[in-house]
């Protein structure tokens, strides 16, 4: 199918209206995406027509949607390439995968004394996890440093991996910078010496094609509300050898197998480590969007915004007083900089005013900020549906902003 | 001048715009006006937490009557702080607390701020009326 720009943007119905009386312009793609109207149908027909809780009923109702529910993690499984659909664990997002995965591999194979490998480009959500995990456990954190540019050094993550290593988690692309990590390298490294890897996917799902295997990733972590699904739904992959040995993260319905008051047995894969009703219209809502992805080309859309970048980049790059950070040369469509002696805040509130969302602060990624010695960024995150033309308005509304606080 | 007086000034000033971008030009002019507080003061102890650009607030007892200091690093959250002082600094420790800000809503100043960006200014509040009740408490100790 070829790329309409059109076309695409009138699939998401939020797109078409006014803010501050301005056409508006979405441009904060990394907090959360817009929902095209696949997403919201299919949905909708959940609650109208078909919505009864999942695995257990007799009913009809309960049947459709059990199936509907076990195709979406097929739809997941074959989207990132996994070998197993009982490899895919639906979960609340990538916060909760990351959390999962910290304390179930954690509580099995970190002891006193043990390290965990993060890098310095982390959101939060991929360092207070482990950072709890190690005071729980007497492990120490090690970070893989950055350069000027916002790119991982990787001889020095080569020389923290030692035998204390027992895992290494780390960003496939950062929130805040949009650098795309040479994740299957990192794994590569890390698997010399037999130590696994978790790979925060929150920022590289939507941007082009993950197989899990071709990278060797031991846990893939990921959320719906990102790729254009809905909130409340993610995902994490694990390999199957990995998740049948560690406990389960919640306990409750649906993850046992025989509870008496004695002992309880757990189920099977990939139930074991889903407590209790699953967000199953979630769940089929995500689906839908890997379909609305796949059928607009995941190739195509990493084009577009590959050119969206190269544009807005060479934009920003003309106006005299702005510094752009994160200039990795594998980039995603992410443009953070921050304006000569103005505060992000201002900017924020200006650049609202002229209907653009953007956002400003740290992005829930502080060291990153502090590693730069800067207190926050105007982050413009752009998505496959955003234009050249709505970049130029941008920049003229940052014009507009240096000349009313000059 | 009775507080409220001042407040109805504000909300009047405030109507001669039509345009968001005047109003935030407006505010901008105001930030010149604001009370800064003393270079020495700004250390975390007098820091609002809750705003995304950082404020220092202090509060002084002079005759009886608090008056206000600030400092923030962004230029907006300067001119609705120094709006906020000047309706509330040099006056007695019970009218402040006492003080019903409706300026804030009529000038629109609320809604056109997000909600996170209006939390700073419900912490910027709550610090100063705080101020005026620690103030209170302490007179009313040595009297």
């Amino acid at each position: 199918m070829a790329f309409n720009i059109n076309k695409i943007r009138d699939d998401f119905p939020i797109l078409q209206q006014q803010v501050h009386n301005k056409p508006f312009v979405y441009f904060d793609n990394a907090a959360t995406t817009q929902k095209p109207l696949k997403v919201i149908e299919r949905m909708d027909k959940v609650y109208r027509e078909t919505n009864s809780n999942i695995h257990r009923g007799v009913h009809h109702l309960s049947d459709i949607t059990t199936r509907d529910f076990e195709q979406a993690r097929e739809t997941v499984r074959s989207f990132i390439n996994a070998r197993h659909d009982h490899e895919i664990i639906f979960t609340p997002g990538t916060t909760a995968g990351v959390n999962l995965v910290a304390f179930s591999f954690g509580e099995k194979f970190v002891g006193e004394g043990d390290e965990i490998i993060i890098s310095a480009m982390e959101h939060h959500a991929n360092i207070v996890p482990w950072q709890m995990l190690c005071e729980r456990k007497g492990a120490k954190l090690r970070v893989i440093p950055m350069n000027d540019d916002g790119e991982l050094i990787l001889d020095e993550y080569e020389k923290l991996l030692s035998s204390r290593t027992r895992i290494v988690a780390v960003t496939h692309v950062a929130n805040s910078i949009g650098t795309v990590n040479p994740v299957k390298q990192i794994i590569k490294t890390a698997h010399r010496l037999g130590v696994p890897v978790l790979v925060d996917g929150a920022q590289a799902v939507q941007h082009g094609r993950v197989d899990v295997q071709e990278l060797g990733a031991d846990f893939y972590v990921f959320s719906g509300h990102k790729m254009y699904g809905p909130t409340g739904i993610g995902a994490v992959y694990g390999r199957e050898e990995i998740l049948e040995e560690i406990p389960p993260y919640q306990t409750g319905g649906e993850m046992v197998d025989q509870v008496t008051f004695e002992k309880t047995t757990f189920n099977r894969l990939p139930f074991k480590f889903e407590a209790g009703t699953p967000n199953y219209t979630g769940a089929i809502g995500m689906a839908a969007a890997i379909e609305y992805l796949q059928e607009t080309g995941l190739e195509e859309i990493a084009a577009h915004e590959k050119d969206l970048l190269e544009y807005g980049t060479g934009c920003l790059s003309e106006i005299g007083e702005l510094y752009l950070f994160g200039r990795a040369k594998e980039k995603i469509s992410v443009l953070s900089f921050v304006l000569e002696d103005i505060h992000p805040y201002d900017a924020g509130m200006i650049i609202d005013k002229y209907g653009i969302a953007v956002r400003t602060g740290t992005h829930c990624a502080q060291p990153v900020m502090d590693r730069f010695g800067i207190r926050g960024t105007i982050r413009a995150s752009l998505a496959f549906y955003n234009t050249r033309e709505e970049i130029d308005r941008l920049c003229q509304a940052i014009r507009k902003v240096i000349q009313m606080f000059k | 001048m009775h507080s409220n007086e001042i407040q109805d000034q504000i909300v009047e000033e405030f109507e001669i715009f039509d345009d968001w971008m005047d109003k935030y030009n407006y505010l901008i002019d105001l930030s010149k006006s604001l009370p800064i507080i003393d270079e020495k003061y700004k250390k975390p102890e007098y820091l609002i937490e809750g705003c995304q650009s950082r404020v220092w607030l202090r509060a002084d007892m002079e005759n009886g009557r608090v008056v206000y200091t600030a400092d923030s690093d962004a230029v907006i959250t300067k001119g609705i702080i120094s709006l906020l002082i000047r309706v509330m600094s040099g006056r007695q420790p019970e009218e402040i607390i006492n003080i019903d800000l409706y300026f804030i809503d009529k000038t629109g100043l609320k809604e056109n701020l997000s909600p996170t960006r209006s939390n700073g200014l419900v912490s910027m509040i709550k610090q100063m009326k705080l101020y005026a009740l620690a103030y209170q408490a302490k007179a009313r100790k040595n009297n």
